[in-house]
């Protein structure tokens, strides 16, 4: 307890004003990371974590595969063959050990979208950017343009473009990125305006900053988690569309990639023969990289937007959740509802749920 | 009014820079459309050479016998303006058809499937993602994450998927097919009930993928919504829960959903072209998948611009329901 | 009292008033006691009101004044139980007594929700700080307005259409801006709206959290104006929470001043003007130009307020009043009546302070004995015995 008649007198008001809390120079590093670990969305935690151990499985894939997948036809004993010892999932229809084609083939298709991820940003940014920037007639027939391509479907033009431009994964890559674009052009612009018209910009047009230089320093940073989100996208677009693609033979079917599995597999009846080890794979593999970017996207939306992280956050008091509808929770109420066995029977706002509609009763007929 | 006539202008300019896309993209294409139609009609006929530079005038394309010179681009591509003025959209080369008669046999089955499926699934996941929102950190809340994996999975896997488990294992559903060969295509309730059953699966699988990016959505708007200083007004007057979750918080909440429509409404349609041909469903996208095999450049031509105006004319449709749901627009001419 | 306002239809009115379970009419319509609101964080729990006791009496306007953040807002929502998650309620009582109450009144911290929404707008309303943000944009002013008349009185459509008339009439706006949207509308019309919409159901408080704010001084001085003639009409009690001082002397029948979630002084507007007895409403009034007299140099408060996570013991304004000893660091912060008339009360949380009409002459805390032993450390502290139960509550186990 402090004693009030040995402490300093009425000149220590001045300090005590100005003591500033500091917690983060109180924890060490280690705390600190932690801290920032445990403040990091779930979400965010998840889809980071999907899509690290895909990449990795991505790199690590080619030396660690037990076969070589283009050493056709191992042996005609050998195929079809289901899991076991020696193929962990099985082999396909020319013998060709699965595993080893999962371990090979998912590389490359992350790849392809990451690379029509790069190129269709970039692109993006560029045109958002200048678009937003500087605004006029050039940002009508640019936003008019980014929104037309926006409305019309892109896979037809897709199927058609790929269908005759006969070429590899980079063709691919390069005609995923022309139609990919538009979406994260069109998001980029509409921050950029909005960013255009604050204080600092017009602080750094004062001091004579060039245009290009504002765009770059002043702007661009705060655009980050935009860029992320519509980069994101793109790759979870350039990889869908890819498989898709590959499933219909369009493209390189021949390569080693999980659109090319899924293309062959089907072509020779492994769903309808039921092998699933052999289409699986393939298929889990696409779906759970997706679901991994999804979640990410979702966790950069929690950390970009504290009002909805605050309001993500479940709100709990005395145990129990409380929902938005509910009144302000009062102590002596929680305290009163803890019935045997420790546990809260029922808090004052539930009888709102309605179980018992006929009990209600006037409030003013409590007298 | 004037929010609509702008967007009207917009969809205008968006459909003719469809139609000119159109025009141009068999221009570049590489090989001969002509060369390709006869090569699909091999041994059927021997055209005379009058007949042959019809069919080359026809395909919009030269054919280097025949006396007349191919016209001038700008000529071409009045020429088809016109005709598309007319709905002609050519002779199909591979079923021996016209185009649009092609056209009005698959399309019905593709937009019955699209609008049904794209609608449930924008009022299903509307309603998950209100229901996370307002119970957030509950059972809904909480599994909308693992709902992501619906996002990330291809259509047309997913329907392989439920393909191999609804027929295949359990020969629970028809597999394939629009309809049973048994039944009269018409207005007869066992072709309706045989289609409705064979659309199960495909409608099954586009609700399942696309629901999911509409709850999520939907929770983040709403759960911003409800921190609104009008909500926690419509609170304080005493309104009942019902009324202030669907009046105040998610009648505010859907708006950007619905400004989403276009894009989710691209992306459904990409993957149920895909996914026709899983099901062999007679629709658009299969049709689609045999002229791009069979080179029908005609066919493919008419294809993409039907798709394109009917994704457009959807879209439109989405812009007039957001402008009679926000009375804001009605002023200001949003962007 | 003659009430423009009362329903014309048979409305199941449970107040008999002629009978004897009418409320006692010389008690207050809401009364406060002991009232204490946290916001739990997990840096430590906000103790945005803390036992702070108060009265509204019948008709009474009560200004509510004290600097952002001192917990005006948080002591108003929290009387109806409007504060979301993560505030808690965590000791006193609430006591409304309006006209249609029981006798004994009610204790609003004791209901459920089924009987808040009764209680909620049809007894007690409020006007929002920002109209713009309380208004739903989407949906037409007349709607919103026969929401509110729908939820509390049995009327048929065209009678809650006539009313909404009256009530627009009442707050001066012209009739047909019933149908119109929120951002049709300029920001005084917004406001006279929501006030509109405060006396839709009759209430007999009315809570105006900053109400003109956000409005332009000339938009400002009509509608106050506005509002005091409708309360002349009416009858109901206003609680008028400002951070503007001045406001509320021109406005208010009683004035409490509020500072890091204490309550230091409440007294009827004339004395608090005249005759503070807190250095905290010292410095209030003479941080702004008075109106009438030469213009005085802003003498502000040194400081900003404090980090309501974690108060020192004893007198909140300690850090920054020019008055502060070592014994402030443990008076107890109790209102104490120092009126020198019987018929008023005026009360203040400085033992120090010489009191009103006094000569002003200061003598230092720390030598007035009996205040030191008054303060004896311990009973300072808030009470934390919230905490531990709370604690019990999360275990699981009592
Ligand atoms: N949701 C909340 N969570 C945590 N602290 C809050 C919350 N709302 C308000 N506070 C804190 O409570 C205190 C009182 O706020 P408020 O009642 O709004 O003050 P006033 O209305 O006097 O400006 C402030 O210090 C504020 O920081
Ligand atoms: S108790 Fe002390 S610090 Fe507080 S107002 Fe009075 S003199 Fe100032
Ligand atoms: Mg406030």
């Amino acid at each position: 307890m402090i004693n009030t008649l040995t402490d300093p007198p009425a000149d220590s008001t001045a300090a005590n004003a100005l003591k500033v809390d500091l917690p983060s120079a109180k924890y060490s590093i280690f705390k600190r990371i932690w801290a920032t670990y445990k403040n990091t969305p779930f979400k965010f935690k998840l889809g980071l974590a999907i899509i690290v151990f895909f990449v990795l499985l991505s790199v690590i894939g080619p030396f660690v595969a037990p076969y070589n997948p283009n050493a056709n036809i191992t042996s005609s004993a050998g195929v079809n063959l289901a899991p076991s010892a020696t193929h962990l999932l099985g082999t396909d229809s020319t013998g060709e050990d699965v595993l080893s084609q999962v371990l090979i083939g998912t590389g490359p298709t992350i790849l392809l979208g990451l690379i029509t991820g790069v190129i269709a940003t970039s692109f993006s940014v560029i045109v958002g950017l200048l678009a937003g920037y500087y605004g006029g007639i050039a940002d009508e027939i640019i936003s008019l343009f980014t929104n037309v391509f926006l409305v019309i479907p892109a896979l037809p033009l897709l199927i058609v473009l790929v269908a005759f431009i006969q070429g590899g994964n980079i063709t691919m890559a390069l005609v995923l990125s022309v139609l990919g674009w538009p979406w994260g052009a069109r998001v980029i612009r509409a921050q950029t305006m909005s960013l255009r018209n604050q204080d600092f910009v017009a602080a750094a047009k004062e001091t004579g900053e060039s245009s290009l230089r504002i765009m770059l320093v002043e702007i661009l940073p705060k655009l980050v988690s935009i860029i992320a989100s519509s980069f994101i996208f793109t790759v979870l677009y350039a990889i869908a569309a890819s498989v898709g693609l590959m499933y219909l033979g369009l493209g390189d079917v021949n390569s080693i990639t999980l659109g090319g599995m899924l293309f062959n597999a089907s072509n020779q009846s492994a769903f309808i023969l039921n092998e699933y080890w052999w289409y699986l794979p393939p298929g889990l593999i696409i779906a759970v990289f997706g679901m991994g970017l999804v979640l990410l996207n979702y966790g950069l939306d929690e950390i970009g937007n504290p009002r909805l992280r605050d309001a993500s956050k479940r709100q709990k008091i005395g145990k129990r959740n409380i929902r938005p509808s509910d009144p302000t929770p009062v102590l002596a109420l929680l305290n009163r509802q803890v019935g045997l066995f420790g546990r809260i029977s029922k808090l004052p706002f539930e009888e709102e749920a309605g179980k018992n509609k006929s009990k209600k009763h006037s409030l003013y007929g409590r007298a | 009014m004037r929010f609509i006539l702008r967007r009207l202008w917009f969809y205008v300019v968006a459909a003719f820079v469809a139609i000119t896309i159109n025009f141009i993209i068999p221009r570049l294409m590489p090989g001969n459309p002509l060369e390709a139609y006869l090569g699909k009609n091999q041994g059927s006929a021997v055209l005379t050479h009058s007949a042959l530079c019809a069919i080359a005038e026809q395909l919009n394309t030269t054919y280097q016998h025949c006396g007349h010179k191919q016209p001038g681009i700008f000529v071409q591509y009045w020429d088809y303006l016109v005709n598309l003025a007319h709905l002609n959209l050519g002779v199909s080369a591979t079923y021996d058809t016209t185009v649009a008669h092609e056209i009005a046999l698959t399309l019905p089955w593709t937009a019955a499937l699209v609008g049904f499926s794209t609608i449930l699934a924008f009022a299903l996941g509307t309603l998950i993602g209100i229901v996370a929102a307002w119970r957030r950190g509950g059972a809904t809340d909480g599994s909308l994450p693992a709902l992501s994996f619906f996002q990330g999975i291809p259509y047309f896997f997913l329907a392989l998927l439920l393909q191999e488990i609804f027929t295949v294992h359990w020969h629970f559903l028809p597999s394939t097919g629009g309809d049973s060969t048994s039944v009269v295509v018409g207005m007869n309730w066992p072709f309706i009930a045989s289609a409705l059953e064979h659309s199960i699966l495909p409608a099954a699988t586009l609700v399942l993928a696309s629901m999911a990016g509409w709850s999520v959505g939907m929770r983040n708007v709403m759960l911003t919504t409800i921190s609104e200083e009008y909500v926690l007004a419509a609170q304080a007057k005493g309104l009942s829960t019902r009324r202030v979750v669907w009046t105040y918080a998610a009648r505010n909440a859907i708006l950007p959903n619905i400004a989403g429509f276009a894009n989710a409404l691209g992306l459904a349609v990409s993957g149920v072209l895909i996914m026709e041909l899983v099901f062999s469903y007679p629709g658009i996208g299969n049709t689609l998948y045999q002229a791009v095999t069979g080179e029908d450049y005609p066919l493919l031509q008419g294809i993409f611009l039907v798709i394109s105006l009917s994704v457009l004319a959807a879209n439109f449709i989405a812009d007039g329901v957001y402008v009679i749901l926000d009375p804001r627009t009605r002023r200001r001419a949003a962007d | 009292m003659k009430r423009l306002f009362s329903p014309k239809k048979s409305e199941n009115l449970l107040l008999d008033l002629s009978g004897s379970s009418g409320p006692d009419l010389d008690k207050p319509v809401l009364s406060v006691e002991d009232f204490s609101i946290v916001y739990r964080s997990a840096h430590g729990d906000v103790k945005a009101v803390d036992h702070v006791s108060l009265e509204l009496a019948r008709s009474e306007v009560l200004g509510l004044a004290g600097e952002s953040g001192s917990g005006k807002s948080t002591l108003a929502y929290g009387a109806c139980r409007l504060l979301r998650s993560p505030a808690l309620i965590t000791g006193g009582k609430v006591t409304y007594a309006g006209r249609r109450a029981p006798r004994e009144g009610i204790d609003i911290t004791s209901l459920n929700a089924h009987e808040l929404r009764q209680l909620r707008w049809k007894e007690i309303s409020i006007v929002f700080q920002s109209a713009m943000n309380s208004l739903n944009p989407v949906i037409t002013v007349g709607a919103q307005l026969d929401d509110a008349i729908k939820a509390h009185m049995p009327l048929d459509k065209h009678d809650r259409h006539e009313r909404a008339g009256t009530l627009m009439d009442l707050a001066g706006i012209p009739r047909q801006r019933l149908r119109s949207y929120p951002h049709e509308l300029s920001g005084g019309m917004r406001q006279r709206v929501m006030i509109a919409m405060a006396l839709a159901a009759d209430p007999d408080i009315v809570i105006m959290d900053e109400p003109t704010t956000a409005l332009d001084v000339v938009v400002q001085r009509e509608i106050l104006t506005q509002i005091i003639e409708i309360k002349e009409q009416l009858g109901f009690a206003i609680i008028f929470i400002t951070h503007d001082l001045s406001l509320l002397l021109e406005l208010s029948d009683r004035i409490a001043i509020m500072y890091g979630g204490k309550l230091l002084e409440i007294a009827p507007t004339k004395n608090l003007q005249h005759k503070a007895a807190h250095p905290y409403t010292e410095g209030l009034l003479a941080s702004f130009p008075s109106l009438t007299g030469p213009k005085k140099a802003l003498a502000g408060i040194p400081g900003s307020p404090p980090d309501l996570r974690s108060l020192p013991p004893g007198c909140p304004f300690f850090p920054r009043c020019r008055h502060a000893g070592a014994a402030c660091r443990s008076v107890d912060m109790l209102l104490k009546n120092v009126s020198k008339t019987l018929e008023e009360v005026h009360l203040s949380a400085c033992p120090f302070h010489p009191g009103p009409g006094a000569d002003k002459r200061w003598r230092a805390p720390d030598m007035i004995e009996d205040v030191i032993r008054i303060g004896g450390g311990e009973k300072t502290q808030s009470d934390p015995g919230y905490i531990d139960s709370l604690e019990t509550l999360e275990k699981g186990s009592i």
